[in-house]
């Protein structure tokens, strides 16, 4: 069963321009998505830069206002109460976000950051607060003496792991990580992930994992949204997608991911650029008359794609 | 031909009115239409050397000794006017956190066109045609609207791709790509390394790439040097650090990679975290609090860089000694 439904969310920009600053356009940067999370699973969310996966994150713990649509978290409709900072449900819903350097503020010490939502939502003594602290330096690997240190004396690894402790310090049900790891080389990211998991059995969190990196997806998520222009394009289970990817963007996607060795580039190169040409010819069937991406249509009980691309595109 | 020259290059942090070492006695060289990749563990120094190449570190905050040569000039000995025009013109940065680069006042295609009103003497159609230009290079499909917005306004990897439209606008002799892909989509990841490439085809410019991902350094990379703690741990041309890894860093790091076909639960990390700056060892293999079970004796008192086989050289012997910890628990 599930415990949060997003239907039909859409968030649109304006774009202002002219004398007047008038609305002369907007931006379709989420566009109609259904989504579904149950308890204990990893959610993928991939997809092209400036898809709106980002824009989907905010939009869902309020940081954004939406155009219309609606999210229910355990059967209430949340989509006003969101926005309070104290609400219920944003101590359950947290997110890490993507730019680790400037999502933490410059002039506060680390405990005061860690610090901030523990005494937003947990009613602790000064005593377990800074227990809890340290618990969290730790648990992503910190030193302790980070705690009296600023920001700015982090390198970009560090600020990450630091915004992860942050996110944890409530213990949400619901964690959506926008890049958590990107920012992270191969250890600390095998770290960190590895924790991910570890903490995510012991709470029965569940995690909205927006990632480009579809090694990583594999090996973290059950279930993967494939966003393209504001809309999914397939989703699946982790099998559906690797295993038997429908969609042209989809195939593109995994078709672009660098191999692990520098023998043969050349080649890879040029096949790469083969299948470039391919998808520049054949993509626009994935767009309606209005240039929208077609509905989603089930293929299997778990596997959805856009309805174009199902007969099309093989 | 070399077009860059390190020579026990030091950047030392003030913390508590005391120095410390983020990047602690380091030489290379960079030639043209080279791909240096350096790799290492966050925190490592990665960035405070690129940003000392650049000069881009605060007296006040920074200490920095050594020779940076580039042709006849030593960079840190150049005034600050002369590295106004050396920066962006001769040498560019792409940065590895774009929105603080980034002015968030103005808006994306006015910043393009500054770097190039101040370098080149393009006139002002020229410069609106080939801002444009650069956006559709870099892969952004509205670059008319893109130019008008301003960086608040884009997601994160369009963000990044206007750092890189900025870096390659002047034709720079050195690009410094401080992870300039990561947080790109995979399929824009290959084009801007293969637009990275072609413009390299064209102004033979020397590329020094700092990444994380092994697939981006797979794919694009001639040499490659591994740094932990401020240092220099192992250099090699590509295809000898993928085929044979030695220093027990470089293999721990090849082996915490997520693997496509894998189905394994957990990731192998390396136990144990970076000591923080003030608390690093400066004498002995610094990495060998890392590998405890590997016997003390094995490294060397003052490591030095050995050349194993043509240019591939490593620090410290402990590599020989090397095995890693489940096979050694499984000899026990
Ligand atoms: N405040 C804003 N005003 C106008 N347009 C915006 C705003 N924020 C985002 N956009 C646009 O919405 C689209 C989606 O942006 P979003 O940040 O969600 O992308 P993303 O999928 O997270 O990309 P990335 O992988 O690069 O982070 C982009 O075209 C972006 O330019
Ligand atoms: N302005 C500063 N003041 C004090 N210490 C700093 C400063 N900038 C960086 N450091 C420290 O110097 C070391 C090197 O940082 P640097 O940013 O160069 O790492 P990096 O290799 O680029 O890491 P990442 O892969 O995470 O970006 C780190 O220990 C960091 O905490
Ligand atoms: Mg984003
Ligand atoms: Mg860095």
């Amino acid at each position: 069963m599930s415990f949060m439904q997003i239907i039909d969310l859409k968030v649109h920009y304006p774009i202002r321009g002219g004398f007047f600053n008038s609305i002369v356009d907007w931006v379709y940067a989420v566009d109609g998505i259904d989504m579904e999370f149950e308890q204990g699973k990893t959610y993928g969310l991939v997809g092209e830069s400036g898809c709106g996966k980002s824009t989907t994150g905010k939009a869902i713990i309020g940081l954004e206002k939406i155009t219309s649509g609606k999210i229910l978290f355990e059967g209430e409709d949340v989509t006003k109460e969101r926005k309070s900072r104290t609400s219920h449900f944003h101590r359950e819903v947290q997110m890490i976000f993507q730019d680790s350097h400037s999502s933490l503020n410059p002039r506060k010490r680390i405990a005061d950051i860690l610090a901030e939502p523990i005494r937003n939502f947990l009613n602790l003594t000064p005593r377990e607060e800074r227990k809890k602290i340290d618990e969290l330096l730790a648990i992503v690997g910190m030193p302790g003496d980070s705690k009296e240190k600023f920001p700015h004396e982090f390198s970009g690894g560090q600020k990450q792991r630091i915004n992860i402790a942050r996110a944890l310090a409530t213990n949400p049900k619901l964690i959506i990580a926008d890049e958590p790891v990107s920012a992270l080389d191969l250890s600390v990211q095998a770290q960190v992930l590895n924790f991910m998991k570890d903490v995510q059995k012991e709470f029965g969190l569940t995690y909205l994992f927006i990632s480009h990196d579809l090694g990583v997806v594999k090996h973290m998520c059950d279930y993967i949204f494939i966003m393209y222009k504001g809309r999914f394009v397939e989703c699946g289970t982790k099998q559906d997608i690797y295993q038997n990817p429908k969609h042209l963007y989809t195939k593109r996607l995994l078709n672009s991911i660098p191999a692990t060795t520098p023998l043969g580039r050349e080649k890879r190169k040029w096949a790469r650029q083969e299948f470039e040409k391919m998808y520049e010819k054949h993509i626009h069937k994935a767009f309606d008359e209005n240039g929208r991406v077609y509905d989603l249509i089930p293929i299997s009980d778990t596997h959805y794609v856009s309805a174009s691309s199902v007969k099309e595109v093989v | 031909m070399d077009i860059l020259d390190i020579q026990n290059l030091h950047v030392g942090f003030r913390i508590n009115d005391t120095f410390y070492d983020a990047v602690d006695g380091v030489s290379f060289t960079l030639k043209n239409n080279e791909i240096l990749a350096i790799v290492g563990e966050s925190g490592c120094g990665k960035s405070t050397l690129a940003t000392a190449i650049i000069g881009l570190h605060h007296e006040q905050n920074a200490r920095v000794t050594g020779k940076i040569l580039f042709g006849e000039r030593n960079l840190l000995e150049c005034s600050e006017e002369e590295m106004n025009h050396i920066r962006g013109a001769e040498i560019a940065m792409i940065f590895q956190d774009p929105l603080s680069a980034l002015n968030p006042l103005m808006r994306i295609g006015d910043q393009i066109e500054e770097a190039l009103t101040y370098h080149t003497d393009y006139s002002r159609d020229e410069r609106e045609e080939k801002v444009l230009q650069l956006l559709k290079q870099v892969g952004i499909s509205k670059p008319e609207q893109v130019a008008r917005q301003f960086p608040h306004q884009l997601s994160g990897g369009m963000r990044q791709r206007v750092m890189i439209a900025i870096a390659i606008s002047c034709k720079p002799k050195i690009i410094i790509a401080d992870e300039p892909t990561t947080a790109l989509d995979v399929t824009i990841q290959a084009q801007i390394l293969d637009l990275l490439k072609e413009l390299q085809n064209e102004t033979e410019a020397g590329i020094i790439l700092i990444t994380h991902d092994l697939g981006v350094v797979a794919e694009m990379a001639d040499r490659v040097m591994v740094m932990y703690a401020g240092e220099i741990i192992e250099e090699a041309p590509v295809q000898k650090l993928f085929a044979s890894p030695k220093h027990p860093y470089t293999r721990l790091l090849f082996n915490s990679m997520p693997q496509l076909h894998s189905t394994n639960e957990r990731l192998n990390a390396i136990e144990g975290i970076v000591p923080s700056l003030t608390h690093l060892p400066r004498t002995g293999c610094r990495f060998a609090s890392r590998i405890p079970w590997i016997p003390k004796d094995a490294h060397e008192e003052q490591p030095i860089f050995h050349e194993i086989s043509k240019g591939h050289f490593v620090k410290c012997t402990c590599w020989k000694y090397f095995n890693f910890q489940h096979e050694s628990s499984i000899n026990r």
